[in-house]
């Protein structure tokens, strides 16, 4: 049974990766110990275009410039660490494809915006962690605990399973415009994590939640810009879960 | 240089960490210090479950988990220690659950449960659902819950802070452990922790391996802390390689795949593990599965131009199914083979995965000098651990539960040591050792590059220590591991600086890398027999006579300063289970 993407995997296992294009990696480059500017610098590097972004930042430190600092762990959009602006969009350098970010140009890499800067491509996260911490991300509940499971039923679990999907990599809150130019704005990945507790059955916090929410620095200075959607590596919803979270607000239901 | 002073010290902020420091953070003044953002631990990548036999599915009990995993581990397991993993798994998921972890549910809204491999009803009869899960995201959940639960307990973490070296006092003829040693990656300031108790849980060494679904960081900082410092490792030979990674990339895909009925075909589209495991067949222990993966592909049998990879065919599965229980993993084939997994199999091939061996401890997480003997002050819990609850062969869903129920022991008892115990006073000079190995990287101007090491360290570990093995390959590696570790010594790095030096780490992280790996591959020439992850063609069956022991490693530095290692042996403990022939 041919079907157009068995074709794929045939082409994909033909490929003995031999086919190397040459692509330039255009690195915003911050270094506080050498000079308080930033500055723009090219690498050239042969690289085969379904390497990732992240591949490619390694070929560099690896090959030709060690000095090169970004943040990095699991390699495959699990662990959140490699979020950076990468063409202008925030996107984890591990889930992003050469191919897919047209190598025919320069590649733009520079560090996510709104945190400060420490050196190239790493951020000081201590902000982005505090507003998180904020809004209580754990579970709440009251009264005494069961001796086995607390039930909850495969709809009051799907209910919030979009939100628990969050790897507090950063793309989305600092994606958005209103925290670019307000620091104090709590910022979608924390909203995203209140509303991951706040509609789920189990906890009975939500009400405080809210009340943070409802700050001035909460859920209202969100502009409904979708950045924070486009930038989620998770595809979660995340606008979708703060109109959620503005709506539980309006009417205490949730 | 900065000193700091804490009751319990616990150096890594994965799921064993963070389950440690929930338990010390209540009973004492604790520092968690991490080499990462304690999200970013690989815990999060641990996919497919948690075993408990919560029989809320089907009919389970401990005691048969108790089997599977001494069975699993091809009888190199301690059997005491296996019945406490299956016993406490059920409060180990209990206490998850309470923390707020949202695991997967039954209509009854009960925790779900889903098979795994090696895990079967009555001692082999059939699989058994015994897996609790969130999708196909359980370590993700699990790292995220834990790290809820440490904000809720005002945990202190220290991120970004890489322990290079553990402190060890002799005291009256006992090796007593004084506190750790750090470098502060924003500022390259070292920083001295003075503790009564020190906990390691930093994890797994998977990174001498090319092929791995190890993340960059895993390299071993803290087995190699201790071994240094005159510490034993127990069982570095046996390393499991899963069977399910991503063909060339080594990204795990999960074996909940095959337990949510996924199946493993060749170049004919043949389900061979029905050859090689009768009764379990997709399902048999990982070493099984890798092993008959290879020997596919060396009978030639694999797929693709090359004939170097399998399938795992998920294609009979409703899209649903897919949709439900294994987003992220039918994801990662969409994002980074470019293929569609509701219609096109998966190509895969074995990936190295898990160190079963690591740090000796007792059940309590008290860690060895030797056999018998423990290190005051001293505990370990998680992959850089030997309890030893895997043996020879880690089963599935294993390791979620051990960061559980083994860091939550280890949490508390070093917080109680904590609290009968003084300090031990601090060697002189107490980061001289440290101050001495950043400097000398700094200044060196030799001429070999960490990279170019390291990759060749990669290559000969995938093509000499990995699924099979013989005298002669394993004779390859330890020569070509002994030139890169001369050549290392000819190492420079090219960033200078003080600010966020990961040149420098790499380099560090290297060297923690070749002694390791130099101590897997001597350990592995000494075993003349094949027993779970460990499989010498030369010595294709296991020799309960001679080789039913865990090996003891020891770095030994003659006065010259040349180092080497000795290999000692130290009984497996044995309660009810008596070796038998595994099959699956």
């Amino acid at each position: 049974m041919a079907t157009p993407t068995m074709d794929k995997l045939a082409a994909l296992e033909a490929d003995n990766g031999s086919h190397l294009i040459t692509v330039t990696f255009r690195i915003r480059r911050f270094n506080p110990e050498i000079s308080e500017e930033a500055t723009w610098e090219d690498f050239q590097l042969e690289i085969d275009p379904k390497e990732r972004v992240l591949d490619g930042l390694h070929k560099i430190k690896w090959e030709m410039d060690g000095s090169l600092t970004f943040r990095r762990s699991c390699a495959h959009g699990i662990c959140g660490s490699d979020a950076m602006r990468i063409n202008g969009k925030n996107r984890l350098a591990c889930k992003t494809l050469i191919k897919d970010i047209n190598p025919s140009k320069p590649i733009t890499i520079e560090a996510i915006k709104g945190l400060t800067v420490q050196k190239d491509l790493v951020v000081d996260m201590e902000p982005f962690f505090q507003a998180y911490r904020d809004v209580m991300p754990f579970l709440i509940t009251k009264g005494n605990e069961p001796t086995r499971e607390r039930l909850q039923s495969p709809e009051d679990r799907e209910r919030f399973d979009d939100t628990t999907k969050c790897i507090l990599c950063a793309a989305c809150t600092s994606s958005c415009p209103v925290f670019w130019n307000d620091g104090q704005y709590f910022g979608p990945a924390a909203i995203v994590n209140a509303h991951r507790f706040i509609f789920d059955s189990r906890d009975e916090a939500g009400e405080q939640r809210l009340e943070i929410l409802n700050d001035k620095d909460g859920v209202w200075r969100c502009r409904t810009t979708f950045n924070c959607t486009d930038a989620c590596p998770r595809g979660i919803e995340v606008t979708k879960a703060i109109q959620e979270v503005k709506r539980a607000l309006i009417t205490r239901r949730f | 240089m900065k000193i700091h002073k804490y009751d319990t010290v616990i150096v890594g902020a994965g799921g064993a960490g963070m389950r440690a420091a929930i338990e010390s953070t209540k009973r004492s003044r604790t520092a968690v210090l991490t080499k990462l953002y304690p999200t970013r631990s690989h815990t999060g990548a641990a996919q497919g479950g948690m075993a408990a036999a919560l029989a809320n599915v089907e009919e389970d009990n401990w005691e048969w988990h108790t089997f599977d995993t001494i069975k699993g581990g091809d009888y190199l397991v301690d059997q005491d220690a296996a019945e406490i993993l299956a016993k406490e798994a059920i409060d180990a998921v209990l206490d998850l659950e309470k923390m707020g972890l949202p695991f997967g549910r039954t209509p009854a809204g009960e925790i779900d449960q889903r098979r795994f491999g090696g895990h079967s009803r009555n001692h082999g009869e059939a699989p058994v659902r015994r897996a609790c899960y969130s999708g196909d995201r359980t370590g993700h959940m699990i790292l995220q819950t834990l790290y809820q639960n440490c904000i809720k307990e005002g945990v202190e973490f220290f991120n970004e802070f890489y322990v290079l070296d553990q402190l060890i006092v002799e005291e009256d003829g006992v090796k007593k452990s004084a506190g750790v040693v750090a470098y502060e990656l924003a500022t390259g300031e070292i920083h001295v922790f003075q503790a009564k108790s020190v906990i390691y849980a930093s994890g797994g060494t998977g990174k001498f391996f090319k092929v791995t679904s190890n993340a960059h960081t895993l390299t071993g900082d803290g087995q190699a802390a201790c071994y240094r410092r005159g510490l034993p490792l127990e069982d570095m030979e046996f390393f499991q390689f899963h069977p399910t990674g991503i063909w060339r990339m080594g990204i795990l895909l999960t074996e909940g795949a095959r337990g949510e009925g996924g199946i493993l075909r060749n170049k004919d589209g043949e389900r061979f593990m029905e050859k090689y495991a009768p009764v379990m067949k997709d399902l048999a222990s990982r070493d099984v599965v890798s092993r008959s993966i290879y020997t596919e592909i060396r009978e030639g049998r694999g797929c693709g131009p090359e004939g170097d990879h399998v399938y795992l065919d998920l294609t009979h599965l409703p899209p649903e199914q897919l949709d439900a229980k294994l987003p992220d993993i039918t994801e990662f084939a969409r994002t980074y083979l470019g293929i569609e997994p509701y219609t096109d199999p998966i190509p895969i091939q074995p990936t190295a995965h898990y160190a079963m061996g690591g740090i000796p401890t007792n059940v309590e997480g008290e860690v060895l000098s030797d056999n018998t003997t423990v290190v005051p002050g001293l505990y370990a819990a998680g992959e850089v651990a030997c309890v030893s609850v895997h043996g020879a062969n880690r089963l599935g869903t294993n390791s979620l539960l051990d960061i559980n129920v083994f860091g939550k022991r280890a949490g508390i008892a070093a917080a109680e040591y904590a609290h009968t115990a003084d300090y031990v006073e601090l060697p002189e000079n107490p980061a001289a050792q440290v101050q001495a190995q950043v400097e000398n990287l700094l200044s060196a101007t030799g001429t070999e590059r960490v990279s170019v090491i390291r990759k060749e360290l990669q290559e000969t570990m995938d093509a000499n220590v990995m699924v099979f093995r013989t005298e002669q390959t394993i004779k390859t590696a330890v020569e070509k591991i002994a030139e890169l570790r001369e050549r290392y010594k000819n190492v420079s790095v090219q960033d200078k600086g003080k600010r966020f030096n990961t040149d420098l780490l790499e380099a560090i992280e290297l060297g923690n890398l070749l002694d390791l790996a130099e101590v897997m591959a001597v350990s592995a020439l000494a075993r003349k027999e094949s027993r779970g992850g460990h499989y010498r063609e030369d010595y294709p069956n296991r020799d309960d006579v001679n080789f039913m022991r865990h090996t003891m490693a020891y770095r030994e530095v003659a006065d010259g300063g040349k180092d080497s290692i000795r290999l000692d042996y130290k009984p497996v403990v044995q309660t009810r289970y008596q070796p038998m022939e595994r099959k699956y």
